[in-house]
């Protein structure tokens, strides 16, 4: 009988959980591409007034060349927390860190690597 | 039988058109916002609706949070706005559902942008008078907490783009800036100056999942902000 009633209350968390979770391409596609583009290379629509154009993330040897500890920060906190523009803002008051783990990995997509 | 077909397609918004014309004379005819509101703004603008709390929300919404609108807007600019409308997110309510890539860059898409309704004058001070009513959210505005003062244009601007990077997302003059935001040089024309400040403070108390990012503003530099933006709402743009 408790048993019955632990699996129904599982049940009932469960659709709750999966509305807070939101998938990395869904985050991606309502904060990033606004700057870095539908095909993720940097030619958001929001660029061409930009005196600091953003980083083209399907450019593998540029993305090699940055730490996932140092994408989590400049998600995080914003590019000026990496000595970057401050274009790139801290998105922090909308993404949870596992939100940005996410997304972390969502770039090694982009770049294949 | 061709042209009985055409006859049919003809008609069709003849009847759309008569039964819209006797919705809003209905509407005019009752004497209330509410019931104009009802009839030519309820299937964009939900006034029971909470801020969207997932992505798939923020990306159906077709219109702005109007349960706010008494501590948001300035009744003046909303009257005149409303009998003449103007295109104020160049990319629409949600950008994403807006744009394509072009040559260079990424472009906005205008084949689903839909133009804004029009009012009559009378509609337009029914409506009005309705929504300067609506106090959504009203803790999180003190009212009296914009302390009017100046900024040096240039400051203002250097602040809004170099030191701020707000310019990304935002126009400060037609065609200059990002297009993912509400044009800002109309801002303090639309917006009242204490929701203003609440709104930059911290954008995730008004909407969870709005796309402005919370940038962590001091005290003082929302008030000069705000400076910045009624001196840029003063500006005459061709």
């Amino acid at each position: 009988m408790n048993r019955s009633i632990m699996f129904c209350a599982a049940l009932l968390l469960i659709p709750a959980a999966a509305a807070n979770a939101e998938t990395a391409a869904d985050n991606y596609r309502t904060y990033c591409v606004q700057c870095h583009g539908l095909k993720g290379d940097g030619k958001g629509i929001n660029v061409a007034d930009m005196s600091t154009q953003p980083r083209d993330h399907t450019d593998a040897k540029e993305m090699s060349a940055r730490t996932d500890q140092e994408l989590f920060k400049v998600i995080k906190e914003g590019g000026q927390s990496i000595n970057k523009s401050v274009l790139m803002p801290p998105w922090s008051s909308i993404l949870t860190d596992e939100e940005i783990q996410d997304l972390v990995k969502h770039l090694h997509k982009l770049c294949k690597c | 039988m061709a042209k009985h077909n055409d006859r049919k397609k003809i008609s069709y918004p003849g009847l759309a058109l008569f039964l819209v014309i006797s919705a809003i004379n209905t509407a005019t005819a009752d004497g209330t916002g509410k019931v104009v509101f009802e009839a030519q703004c309820q299937s964009c603008h939900d006034l029971t609706e909470k801020a969207p709390e997932t992505l798939k929300q923020l990306w159906e919404r077709k219109g702005p949070d109007l349960s706010s609108a008494g501590i948001k807007y300035k009744s003046a600019w909303l009257n005149e706005w409303l009998q003449n409308p103007t295109r104020i997110r160049p990319a629409g309510m949600f950008y994403g559902n807006h744009i394509k890539t072009g040559k260079k860059t990424d472009v906005v898409d205008p084949s689903g942008l839909v133009n804004h309704p029009r009012l009559s004058s009378e509609q337009a001070s029914q409506v009005v008078e309705m929504l300067m009513t609506l106090k959504r959210n009203e803790n999180l505005v003190t009212s009296g907490e914009y302390r009017p003062g100046s900024i040096p244009m240039m400051l203002g601007e250097m602040m809004f783009d170099k030191f701020k990077g707000c310019l990304a997302c935002h126009q400060i003059e037609p065609g200059y800036g990002g297009l993912s935001g509400p044009e800002m040089y109309t801002a303090a024309n639309r917006l009242q100056e204490d929701y203003l400040i609440s709104f930059m403070r911290n954008p995730q108390s008004w909407e969870p999942k709005s796309i402005m990012p919370n940038k962590n503003l001091k005290e003082t530099d929302l008030q000069k902000l705000v400076h910045y933006l009624r001196a840029l709402s003063k500006e005459k743009f061709q």
